[in-house]
């Protein structure tokens, strides 16, 4: 058997990738914004960048904030203290309704006119945010649900939509004005499966045609894949922010790879080979916790040579559900409502749901 | 206009009479409400008192049209045009059709208007519409306003209407009475036009004023029932001097109501914010 090059493990040349920070041309700045209702601190010095052009998702707990922050960044509401900048203007200004019109918003609940057809919660929407009526408008709301498949019930009451129908019909309606900002809360829920993918996917589209999207979502499943950037929010505040890759790099920074074998007793062999940290053997294989992922197939080859009969090698990723935990374990969340620490096992990077949007 | 899109006000009006046209359960109470007050109850009592004759209860009510204020009584004819005498029937009828049915222009817009207001702000938060309206363009103001307006519609519009129906029902069922068709007089020109419009807007400005406020709808038909009860009580006495009074004094009354008017609403715009259409006011 010939020796293993690095090119045989794909994974292994994005293994030293580090991320180049965010560029500083940001259409949201958030900073230090706090903000009570009553009690209740709903923002607690709260601080979100995202760059032009970018998938940022805020992830975090329900009541973590993130339908407040949102409701921060169109100025629907205002800062106690702290500020809130958006495409460089104040939303809570006078700038609040050039702000507003340059965004298209969400939100958790679809907000629809139950009483009013379809067509005419689009030309309510398009009439509010300056599109006007006429032969114009009428192009611009048949667009707008044929990209998102409901044109065709557009003249039923609203009322007598499903939930996948209504939440297609208040994304049609979110970028009927042509909005630079998307801000979306929870755009799945209630969602099938097959109609989620389908939304991520459109959402997906959207920043391919210039458009900055901002996402919260408490489903990890749902980010992975589609964020560019994350904010992990908790209690109002955000813990962390950055690219999947650099959180991944800087909570999770163990190159870890399981290897499988036949015969356990021959990953003894592990305890003296350069480039192995440390190992965990178990039965059919072992992690092996690598310095760098280019050590791979010289570990490989070496244990081939040794008489041990390979079965697989994978690397272990971090996930954005491992880099979560880890952000939360690490910033201090109560240990009894996280998870314990995972063991490392041999899975996909990336999961279905992210993949299929892709 | 006051730094206001006026598109988007008739925007956010005109769709929620579209919401109201669609709401058969609404509208179709109020109908039968409008049609009680302004054609039902008087074509049974005019038309019972013009048919009966001179019997000794439409003496007794004749007579006792001697206590109104002696402006109104100069109004009663006492001759046709004709110069034939007017029987006791006739001015009886004559004088219910113009006096007594002045809280009918009071009451059934008032009634209609309270309905529609008390629900249309806190609707939206309940049905989650608020949300909408919080992060689009339209102004706090403006939002108000179109609410405002497509509550002030319904009310008059019904009054109008139901004013049109009673004045052909008190033409041909009182006319031939007194020698032809004589309604409306100034009088009731100059309620249903000049005092009856800022009536209606202080009452709507107070309601509108509970709908942001309050937690749910029932609340606001609550709290709005209380409100609007002594209004109507005031507009019905204002509008029974403007029946009855002579001269200048209609005109005086309804400015007055007018800048009340004006008052209540610069002070009820306040009400409408963000934050109100999105439940999360302080207070609430």
């Amino acid at each position: 058997m010939p020796p293993l090059q690095a090119t045989a493990f794909p994974w292994c040349a994005d293994s030293s990738k580090v991320d180049q920070p965010a560029p500083p041309d940001f259409i949201i700045n958030v900073q230090n914004v706090h903000r009570s209702f009553g009690d209740v601190h709903a923002l607690n010095d709260l601080t979100i960048q995202v760059p032009r052009g970018s998938i940022s998702v805020l992830l975090g707990p329900n009541g973590a904030g993130k339908t407040t922050a949102i409701r921060m960044i169109t100025g629907a509401l205002g800062p106690d203290v702290g500020t809130a900048r958006v495409f460089g203007l104040d939303p809570t200004s006078a700038d609040g309704e050039e702000v507003r019109r340059r965004c298209g918003v969400v939100s958790a609940k679809p907000s629809l006119y139950d009483r009013l057809s379809g067509w005419d919660n689009l030309r309510y929407s398009a009439e509010l945010y300056g599109i006007g009526k006429g032969p114009s408008a009428d192009n611009a709301i048949r667009d707008a649900a044929g990209r998102f498949a409901i044109e065709h019930a557009l003249d039923q009451e609203v009322g007598g939509y499903s939930t996948g129908m209504k939440t297609r019909l208040a994304l049609a309606r979110s970028i009927l004005h042509d909005p630079d900002l998307l801000l979306l809360d929870e755009p799945t829920s209630g969602l099938d499966p097959e109609s989620a993918v389908a939304v991520l996917e459109l959402i997906r589209n959207m920043t391919s045609e210039g458009r900055t999207v901002l996402m919260c979502t408490h489903l990890l499943l749902e980010a992975e894949g589609l964020a560019d950037e994350v904010v992990i929010m908790q209690q109002g505040t955000s813990l962390e922010w950055g690219t999947p890759d650099a959180l991944g790099e800087k909570y999770l920074p163990e190159k870890r790879v399981h290897i499988g074998v036949t015969l356990p007793a021959q990953l003894d062999l592990l305890s003296s080979m350069p480039g192995v940290i440390d190992y965990d053997a178990s039965d059919g294989g072992a992690v092996v916790e690598v310095r760098t992922f280019d050590a791979v197939p010289d570990i490989v080859n070496r244990l081939v040579a040794g008489g041990a009969m390979i079965t697989s090698v994978s690397p272990f990723i971090p996930n954005l559900e491992d880099i979560y935990f880890a952000i939360r374990r690490e910033k201090g969340s109560s240990s009894d409502e996280l998870p314990p620490p995972e063991a490392p096992t041999a899975r996909p990077a990336r999961s279905r749901v992210a993949e299929m949007a892709r | 206009m006051f730094g206001l899109d006026i598109s988007r006000i008739r925007t956010v009006a005109r769709t929620d009479l579209k919401q109201l046209r669609q709401a058969k359960d609404f509208w179709v109470p109020m109908t039968l409400l409008g049609s009680f007050f302004f054609v039902i109850i008087p074509t049974i009592l005019l038309v019972t008192i013009t048919s009966i004759g001179e019997i000794g209860v439409v003496d007794q009510v004749a007579d006792t049209l001697d206590v109104l204020p002696a402006a109104a009584q100069t109004q009663i004819p006492e001759t046709t045009s004709g110069g034939d005498p007017v029987s006791d029937a006739g001015r009886t009828a004559y004088a219910l059709a113009v006096f007594l049915f002045a809280p009918v222009a009071v009451i059934v817009p008032l009634t209609i208007s309270t309905a529609v207001g008390a629900a249309t702000i806190v609707g939206e938060r309940e049905r989650g519409t608020g949300e909408f309206l919080a992060h689009s363009p339209a102004g706090a103001r403006e939002i108000y306003m179109g609410k405002l307006i497509a509550s002030l519609i319904p009310g008059y519009m019904t009054t109008v209407i139901g004013f049109g129906l009673y004045s052909l029902i008190v033409n041909l069922v009182v006319g031939p009475e007194v020698g032809g068709w004589f309604f409306p007089t100034f009088q009731w020109w100059v309620m249903i036009v000049w005092v009856l419009p800022p009536f209606l807007a202080i009452c709507l400005s107070l309601v509108l004023r509970l709908s942001a406020t309050v937690r749910s709808t029932a609340a606001a038909q609550q709290a709005s029932g209380l409100v609007s009860l002594p209004l109507i009580m005031i507009a019905y006495s204002q509008s029974t001097g403007v029946l009855f009074g002579a001269g200048y004094l209609p005109f005086v009354l309804g400015a007055v109501a007018w800048m009340a008017a004006f008052f209540f609403l610069s002070r009820g715009v306040r009400s409408v914010t963000r934050s109100r259409l999105l439940g999360v006011a302080a207070g609430m």
